[in-house]
């Protein structure tokens, strides 16, 4: 992933041509886009001139030239209609490209995260890809695209400025382009200066939002150890240093507007004084000099724009590079068509090796043959790599080396949803997607009536909990409204529902009561019976009736066979077995 | 919000000076195009060039005085928000630290982050702007009227009608869009909670072949929330080209009523540049002020949500002298007399009328299913809740007449989530007891069984941590707070589920070592393993919130049918012998 960031920040014109090419069906409207807003602008630098020329009619008492100034009057609200329409469809034009852009984008990105391999999903925080499909999408719909169309019509503005105050009076110009640049200068002089006030800012606020994280975060722990006032003194000391730099950066920064406004006004006085001397001359009109008073006020802002549209336009790009490194991450493997009908239930593990990190070896030479209805218990400490097994059977991952069958069919032969629907699987971690109780149950078998939900949930235990909440089956769901036990019998009624040939269980009964464990159980147990079961568990008692026992460490499948076997050999299951009795 | 103007009240005199000085750079501003008038109605017409450069020396000179005020205006802005901030922080902070766990579960600790950090960036960028801006463009606007006034009584009716016009314009905008934008941020927060969804579950979709159905549900979401940014967007899109047009044809009325009063003599051609500059101004600092009070609007919102975490009362409250630990009588370490608890908001009790007692060098185990109570049970001890009724003692005095040090140095609590801080393991262990000596914290790490993980460790006890651990397994962060815990050396030792990341052999070894513990610790072990608990003095089988068993195993085993089916479901094969012996068929 690197690498790939690497190469868009070396070429942010790779980049903005691949996002050219996404821009594809909207060309149309960017190109219209661009013409409204050089209309736009053009038409609104030249209604000062009109008013200017309208003043000039307006001389004195009794010289005051009515049908001239009528028609020029005329011609401002002509213009002004013209102008404001043609912003407005440009406003609506650029809504519709953005919004409809980061929708593509969006949905684009959500269709291959389907298919993205779980290496790379398991490898990046999901805040972290969330980030890229909310956050960078919006920067580059703003930056890029809005920044497109303000730069252009920044570069127009400037252009047409410069002709417009030219036609009036060629030194007043002159005077103004060279005097200009000061206020950049002086707005570039503080914004260095502060710069630093505001790093030292950001550094002490990242320090003081990890200490808030912290402890606030574990505000639970921090109070039952009656650290609370040394908290606090930590806080105060990062607050205190937090207010100098802040007062700083925000004194500091807040200095440009004023100053720049200073050496506008500086000129605009200049402009008037220079303009002064040259009316009498016959050089320039009263009203060409208000014309140019209102330009030498106006000609310095495309500029700061510009400077800080080419700013968001990196930003933008460097989020262009974020979104596309997401996009183009390769896909898993090609999906083969192979599918499988009446599953018998048998798996083979062949020889098997895999790891995640090629450059430390994990499972090497893996043998296993299960037959139909058997139930494999894998058991280990923590850490030990169970799951790195449902990986490899829900083909998450492939293995490296070697090959994993059911009913003697390869599975990478078969494709992901045949194999895929082979299985239930219940993890560890619960999984609740925002929605009714109903369309979580019914999440693998969309089509399931209201009998064959609530009998699934009966079965599982789960009706109890159920019917006693607000809406029954439409109560919706939200993070926190049920507890870690009333989600985990959720997700088994999910699998009792759809009633699969083969199960997955990863600790899945963790998190419930004993006795409601031992319904569950039950349940299960009917559930299992004739089906080839997997099951990660903790629990003495299921691994204690299971067919075959792999005992894993450190990722490797150290001893295999039944309960009274594995005892026999006073290995490692014996030592783990045994501890469970030892006194305490 | 009434309690947050405390906090700028200790910078009343900043708050006052920031927007005087605004004001005073403002009424040179104005002034501006006064001059310029009189430029070109006296200097020009007269070909008055000294008077022309005098003039121009007022400009820049009003310009300068202008610069010094608004330099002013933004320190003292930049000193009162900053600062108001700063002290808003501390009481935020300082005051969560004194709200009890009931409070903090009713709060939640996500939303007091967000507002001591979002929250409160956002109060201060409200004030600052608030102190700076808000009063400038309704001052701008109004002396342009004004201005208009001095300058022409005819021509001013024009400034008179279209500014209500602008300002409705603007404002009817504005306030349309407003909710509209809530309800965006809504659609977009469906949009991120999905894609997060999609992340999280990711192997529950393939697992049940849901990818299509997935990805067409973020569409919908997605679809809606594009719709709805287009709409406000088509709304918002009216802003710039209406007043553009409004504004426009106000100066072209004026200019013609300029016309009409050049004409008749009462006004004179520079006037008339004057207040075509007054007409600009106007529509400028309107916007500008609509987008400052767009600004505004948030932060009061933010200041809103602030002061309601200020407003929050503890609900416990501690006697103020110590003594209590003093007078130590009987050997009842820990009493609960009639004990009911309910969690504020809860409709139902969590325990209910629970009596026992615990001597003091007990081990007592606390069995059940989730939900039954057993952590509520342990934190009543440690006075995390206070109890709705009946009376929790330590060493025969009400825990309510305890300090908190008091009671803080007596019973030591692991809980079940295991935290580890940033900094180092000694740093750490240090918070059990701040003058900990190494010797000291190794003993403890022993007991816990985590001196090999920190001997694992090149630094020992200076390992540095990540924030919460992170660089720790879930065992062996469990070890260490388990560790943490011990230093101190506390006389009830409450361990919560505090090893169910460890495997079975080394969880063995741990309860082991604490039984072992020197002096007369009173230890309760709670856990949902009847392994973890059967070898205790007394054991407290709790169910649904009601104490259903007290005793020890083998009592409990012919006693209380809860425990035995909690047993049973753990030992199956035990069932038939048991059934055997009590003469069941089984």
């Amino acid at each position: 992933m690197k690498k790939t960031e690497n190469k868009s920040g070396k070429s942010g014109m790779q980049v903005m041509k691949k996002l050219m090419a996404f821009i594809g069906n909207y060309k149309i409207f960017l190109g219209l886009s661009i013409v409204l807003a050089a209309v736009t602008v053009i038409l609104q630098l030249y209604i000062p001139i009109l008013f200017g020329d309208a003043i000039d009619e307006v001389v004195a008492a009794h010289q005051v030239n009515f049908p001239e100034m009528w028609f020029y009057l005329k011609r401002i609200v002509f213009f002004t209609l013209v102008s404001a329409l043609s912003a407005w469809i440009m406003n609506l034009i650029n809504n519709r490209m953005t919004y409809r852009i980061v929708r593509d984008l969006r949905s684009q990105a959500i269709r291959h995260i389907q298919v993205l391999p779980l290496s790379y999903l398991d490898q990046h925080s999901s805040g972290d890809i969330v980030s890229r499909v909310i956050a960078d999408t919006d920067i580059l719909s703003d930056g890029l695209l809005l920044g497109f169309t303000q730069l252009f019509s920044g570069i127009v503005t400037i252009i047409v400025t410069l002709f417009f105050m030219f036609s009036k009076n060629v030194w007043i110009t002159l005077l103004v382009i060279c005097l200009t640049p000061l206020s950049f200068f002086v707005a570039k002089f503080i914004s260095g200066r502060s710069f630093k006030m505001f790093q030292k800012q950001s550094e002490t606020r990242g320090k003081q939002t990890a200490l808030i994280d912290e402890m606030i975060g574990n505000q639970k722990v921090v109070k039952a150890f009656g650290y609370e006032e040394k908290a606090s003194e930590r806080f105060a000391e990062i607050n205190k240093d937090l207010q100098k730099y802040s007062q700083q950066a925000v004194f500091y920064s807040s200095l440009t507007n004023p100053s720049t406004r200073f050496v506008n006004n500086v000129i605009y006085a200049g402009v008037a004084l220079v303009g002064a001397f040259m009316i009498p001359g016959g050089a320039l009109t009263v009203g060409g000099l208000s014309v140019l008073l209102s330009y030498a006020n106006q000609y310095m802002k495309p500029f700061n724009d510009i400077s800080s549209v080419i700013t968001e336009m990196q930003n933008a790009l460097a989020c262009a590079g974020r979104i596309f490194a997401l996009l183009e991450e390769k896909e898993e493997s090609a999906d083969p068509a192979g599918t499988i009908d009446t599953v018998t239930g048998n798996v083979t593990i062949d020889d098997v090796a895999f790891s995640y990190d090629k450059e430390k070896k994990l499972i090497e030479n893996f043998n296993l043959d299960v037959q139909p209805g058997m139930r494999v218990a894998i058991v280990g400490p923590t850490g030990c790599g169970k799951t790195t097994f449902i990986n490899l059977l829900m083909r998450f991952y492939d293995v490296d080396a070697g090959k994993v069958c059911i009913d003697g069919k390869p599975i990478d032969k078969l494709s992901r949803h045949a194999l895929r629907s082979c299985f239930g699987m219940v993890l560890q971690d619960t999984w609740i997607k925002q929605g009714t109780v109903r369309d979580n149950i019914s999440f693998g078998k969309p089509d399931a009536t209201e009998e064959e939900i609530i009998n699934a949930a009966k079965e599982a235990h789960s009706w109890e909990f159920i019917k006693r909440l607000p809406k029954g089956l439409d109560t919706v769901l939200s993070e926190d409204s049920i507890s870690q036990g009333q989600k985990q019998l959720l997700c088994i009624t999910r699998v009792m529902l759809c009633l699969p040939p083969m199960l997955i269980l990863d600790e899945a009964t963790s998190s419930i009561d004993t006795r409601t464990e031992l319904q569950v159980q039950e349940a299960f147990d009917k559930l299992m019976q004739g089906r080839t079961s997997f099951v990660v568990a903790h629990r003495l008692s299921t691994i204690r009736n299971a067919s075959l026992i792999l005992v894993m460490k450190d990722g490797k499948i150290i001893e295999q066979g039944r309960h009274e076997e594995l005892l026999e050999k006073k290995g490692f299951y014996y030592n783990l077995y045994n501890s469970q009795f030892q006194a305490s | 919000m009434k309690s947050l103007g405390v906090y700028l009240k200790h910078y009343k005199k900043e708050s006052i000076i920031a927007p005087l000085f605004k004001l005073l750079e403002v009424v040179f501003d104005l002034l501006v195009p006064m001059v310029v008038a009189q430029i070109i109605d006296v200097g020009i017409a007269g070909n008055n060039r000294p008077y022309i450069v005098s003039r121009f020396g007022i400009l820049v000179l009003m310009a300068a005085v202008g610069l010094c005020c608004s330099f002013t205006a933004q320190y003292f802005a930049a000193k009162a928000s900053v600062g108001c901030a700063t002290e808003l922080r501390q009481a935020v902070f300082d005051h969560i630290q004194a709200l009890s766990f009931t409070e903090l579960d009713t709060i939640g600790t996500d939303t007091l982050i967000t507002r001591l950090i979002n929250d409160i960036n956002q109060v201060q960028n409200g004030i600052n702007m608030g102190l700076r801006l808000l009063l400038r463009s309704p001052f701008i606007v109004f002396g342009s009227v004004v201005m208009a006034f001095t300058v022409n009584v005819k021509c001013a009716i024009v400034f008179l009608v279209t500014v209500p016009i602008l300002f409705v314009a603007v404002f009817g905008i504005m306030l349309v869009s407003i909710p509209l934008f809530k309800k965006v941020q809504a659609a977009l927060d469906r949009v991120t909670g999905m894609t997060r969804e999609n992340l999280n579950g990711v192997r529950v979709i393939r697992a049940f072949c849901r990818e299509e159905q997935s990805v067409a549900d973020f569409e919908k979401s997605n679809d809606e929330l594009t719709r709805l940014n287009e709409f406000v967007g088509k709304i918002s899109a009216l802003l710039n080209p209406l007043t553009y047009v409004l504004i426009n044809i106000a100066a072209v009325v004026l200019i013609w009523q300029a016309g009409l009063q050049v004409n008749i003599g009462s006004m004179q051609q520079g006037q008339v540049v004057a207040l075509y500059n007054y007409m600009l101004q106007i529509i400028v600092e309107l916007i500008k002020l609509a987008s400052l009070i767009i600004t505004l609007n948030k932060s009061v919102a933010c200041a809103e949500r602030v002061s309601g975490v200020l407003t929050v009362p503890t609900t416990m409250n501690y006697p103020a002298k110590g003594g209590a630990a003093k007078k130590v009588t009987g050997d009842a370490a820990v009493t609960f007399k009639n004990v009911s608890f309910t969690y504020a908001g809860a409709g139902a009790e969590s325990l209910s009328d629970i009596s026992f007692t615990a001597k003091r060098g007990q081990t007592i185990g606390i069995i059940g299913g989730t939900g039954s109570g057993k952590s509520t049970l342990v934190s009543l001890i440690s006075r995390f809740y206070d109890a709705t009724s009946g009376d929790v003692m330590v060493d025969g005095e009400n825990v309510k007449n305890y300090t908190k040090e008091e009671l803080c140095n007596k019973v030591g609590v692991v809980q079940q989530r295991a935290v580890l801080f940033k900094g180092s393991i000694r740093d750490n262990m240090k918070w059990g007891k701040e003058d900990a000596t190494d010797a000291e914290i190794w003993e403890a790490l022993t007991t816990a069984q985590a001196k090999e993980v920190v001997e694992g460790k090149q630094d020992q006890l200076d390992f540095m941590l990540e924030q919460n651990g992170k660089n720790l397994s879930g065992g062996q962060k469990q070890r260490l707070s388990i560790a943490r815990a011990l230093v101190k050396k506390p006389e009830i030792l409450i361990l919560d589920d505090s090893s169910s990341a460890l495997d079975f052999a080394t969880d063995a070894k741990l309860r082991k070592a604490v039984h072992n513990l020197e002096g007369n610790t009173t230890t309760f072990l709670v856990s949902q393993r009847i392994a973890g608990i059967r070898q205790a003095d007394q054991i407290l089988v709790l169910g649904n919130g009601t104490l259903e068993g007290n005793g020890t195993h083998d009592e409990l085993m012919k006693t209380c049918e809860v425990y035995r089916e909690i047993y049973f479901s753990q030992f199956p094969e035990e069932r038939a012998a048991y059934n055997n012996e009590s003469g069941v068929i089984a």
